[in-house]
């Protein structure tokens, strides 16, 4: 029988074969939580456990409200960490040297890896599937729910197999991808489903790029998204991988799957996905013009140092037109990028670098927007209030798009520049 | 143990996020479900946020709560007195979290297409029925142990019950390896919608 890649990964976990719509009860990997952590922890205790299962499998990412904005804020973190503290985790990353975006910290850390089960309070938990963890988020009562069991139902989903060729042409990247992909299956085309990525185009992308793509599995409703585990894989993991699982499954060819999409990355352009539903994809082309008053670049989609470092090389010695918000995903991201002039770069273009959070990309801090105000961003939603007043309107789009719309105050077409700079 | 819902009904329309559900701007920090109640379906605007009154029952088209994995999107409805959510069909993580809150919720696209906005309607779930005027829609009834979360109010209840002996004594709670909530589930026991 020929098995997806959700059956082999939930099939090991449950220890015997399994089929879609099953219900596998299965000990994750590791569990993440952010600062919601404490939200958590208020429920632990009503559950009445006194100590977590296995506090060697919580990973605790401090980076919705980094560092705190408000009183309340400050208040949560402080229930954070007195968890943190009271459990002994170990694998906690609070603001200082080491820390980040929480889903760029099982990435970078190694705590995501092939064919192990991640769970965490957060939707993007998905974006791990870019190692080949089959990796999905859970709400914060059932995280408490595992600190306190170790354990969670899950149901075998069915899959979606998306067969990706070729290579990007210039001025195109995997966030035009994915927006075209969320476009075409719709804001819940995938719901309940394991979406995999198959094919040349995915070897042939960097874990930064696969990252962006599994990142957005759940803005089509995905329960995860999954690269093929491969050379490039293991040598990302090879000196940080953390103690655990690990082994390289993959999907059988022939397998079931109740969709299957192809695309050829030559065939793919600019777009975005215009106000305020992820799958209202539109070729940059339809929107060039359209004035900003802000652009955005950072969060977990595209914070990474291969989006700085695009962003960097269209904003070199010009001045952004508008307010121009960088968060970089992790502060090794941040140092990295301090260390390639990156940042500098950056700063002279004026651009305002903020520390490694999500602040900015779900309204809570560090770049909100006013009513009627518009901005470019490299985030994953544009749902109406995302990113501040309700009626504010937010673009998705890529960093190279982000960057040249900076330059000039407008939604333009990165390509142009890509020909501007190659004629040189 | 049945469980039936009746009450009036708010209508929406499909992909509904948890962004207007439950604003961002409130979702870190630590408040009482009271409190996100009076933040419910803000970001939304409409009359839902002042007016809806306990016992209210939510229809919507398809993918309601789609986007974040925020569970106030669920615990602010429930905090209002809302006894159900009707819809074509659930973002997954939004669904579990209903599950995990002992809210309610039934997937219906039929109900989302004929049932109007003020109407008076009825939930059997025990049979899988939805009443309302002349109106009979069926939807299949939850699997055992995903009724037995609900109908004792969510996961956190659930877990609790599984720390007691057969006395109703506390035993020593999950940190016993032997203990699972879901140990009595069957293999073949069907639920793809989570």
């Amino acid at each position: 029988m020929k098995k997806t890649f959700a059956r082999k990964a939930l099939g090991r976990a449950a220890l015997r074969d399994v089929v879609p719509g099953e219900i596998v009860v299965v000990e994750p990997e590791y569990c993440l939580s952010s600062e919601n952590a404490s939200a958590s922890y208020r429920v632990l205790k009503t559950i009445g456990v006194s100590k977590v299962k296995n506090p060697e499998r919580i990973v605790v990412a401090f980076d919705h409200t980094v560092p705190a904005a408000t009183i309340a804020y400050a208040a949560s973190q402080k229930e954070a960490r007195r968890f943190i503290s009271e459990q002994g985790i170990l694998h906690a990353y609070d603001i200082n040297c080491f820390g980040g975006i929480c889903h760029q910290i099982m990435c970078q850390e190694g705590y995501a890896a092939p064919g192990r089960i991640i769970v965490g309070a957060d939707s993007h938990v998905c974006t791990s599937g870019a190692v080949g963890a089959f990796a999905t988020g859970i709400g914060r009562t059932e995280v408490a729910g595992v600190w306190a069991t170790g354990s969670l139902w899950l149901s075998v989903p069915e899959s979606m197999k998306i067969t990706v060729t070729g290579k990007f042409r210039s001025g195109v990247s995997a966030k035009d991808l994915i927006l075209k992909i969320i476009g075409d299956v719709g804001a819940s085309g995938a719901n309940y489903l394991c979406v995999e990525f198959h094919g040349s185009g995915i070897t042939n992308m960097s874990i930064d790029e696969r990252m962006t793509l599994c990142n957005m599995g759940v803005e089509m409703g995905a329960k995860t998204a999954v690269c093929k585990p491969d050379e490039k894989t293991v040598a990302f993991l090879k000196d940080k991988i953390k103690p655990g699982y690990c082994e390289l499954l993959w999907a059988d060819d022939g397998a079931d799957y109740v969709k299957e999409l192809v695309y050829h990355l030559e065939d793919i352009t600019p777009g975005v996905a215009k106000p305020s539903q992820v799958d209202n994809y539109a070729p940059v082309t339809d929107v060039e013009g359209v004035k900003i008053d802000q652009a955005f670049l950072g969060s977990c989609t595209n914070g990474r140092l291969e989006d700085l470092r695009v962003a960097a090389k269209f904003l070199k010695g010009k001045q952004a037109k508008v307010r121009t918000i960088v968060t970089p995903a992790s502060c090794e991201i941040y140092e990295k990028a301090m260390q390639e002039g990156i940042l500098q770069i950056l700063l002279r273009a004026g651009c305002t670098i903020n520390p490694p959070g999500c602040g900015a990309c779900f309204g809570g801090s560090g770049g909100l927007l006013a009513n009627e105000e518009v901005c470019i961003s490299t985030s994953n939603r544009n749902f109406k209030g995302r990113m501040g007043d309700p009626g504010s309107l937010v673009y998705l789009a890529s960093p190279m798009t982000v960057a040249c719309s900076a330059v000039e105050g407008r939604i333009s077409d990165p390509r142009k520049y890509v020909k501007e700079e190659s004629a040189l | 143990m049945n469980i039936l819902r009746e009450g009036r009904v708010w209508k929406y329309g499909d992909d509904v996020n948890t962004d207007v559900i439950f604003p961002g701007c409130y979702v870190y920090e630590l408040m009482s479900e009271k409190k996100m109640g009076t933040h419910a379906l803000e970001g939304l605007g409409g009359a839902f946020n002042k007016e809806a009154k306990p016992g209210d029952i939510i229809i919507a088209g398809k993918n309601w709560g789609c986007g974040s994995s925020r569970e106030q999107a669920v615990k602010c409805l429930k905090a209002r007195g809302i006894g159900a959510i009707i819809a074509g069909s659930f973002s997954r993580i939004y669904y579990r979290n209903c599950i995990n809150e002992g809210l309610p919720v039934v997937i219906c696209p039929e109900a989302a297409e004929k049932i109007g906005d003020k109407s008076e309607v009825e939930i059997d779930f025990g049979q899988g029925v939805i009443r309302s005027g002349h109106l009979e829609l069926h939807f299949p009834p939850y699997t055992e142990y995903v009724a037995q979360i609900v109908q004792r109010g969510g996961l956190v209840p659930f877990i609790r019950r599984q720390d007691r002996d057969s006395e109703g004594n506390e035993t020593e709670g999950c940190n016993r390896t032997d203990v699972h909530p879901f140990e009595n589930e069957t293999a073949d026991t069907k639920f793809s919608m989570a």
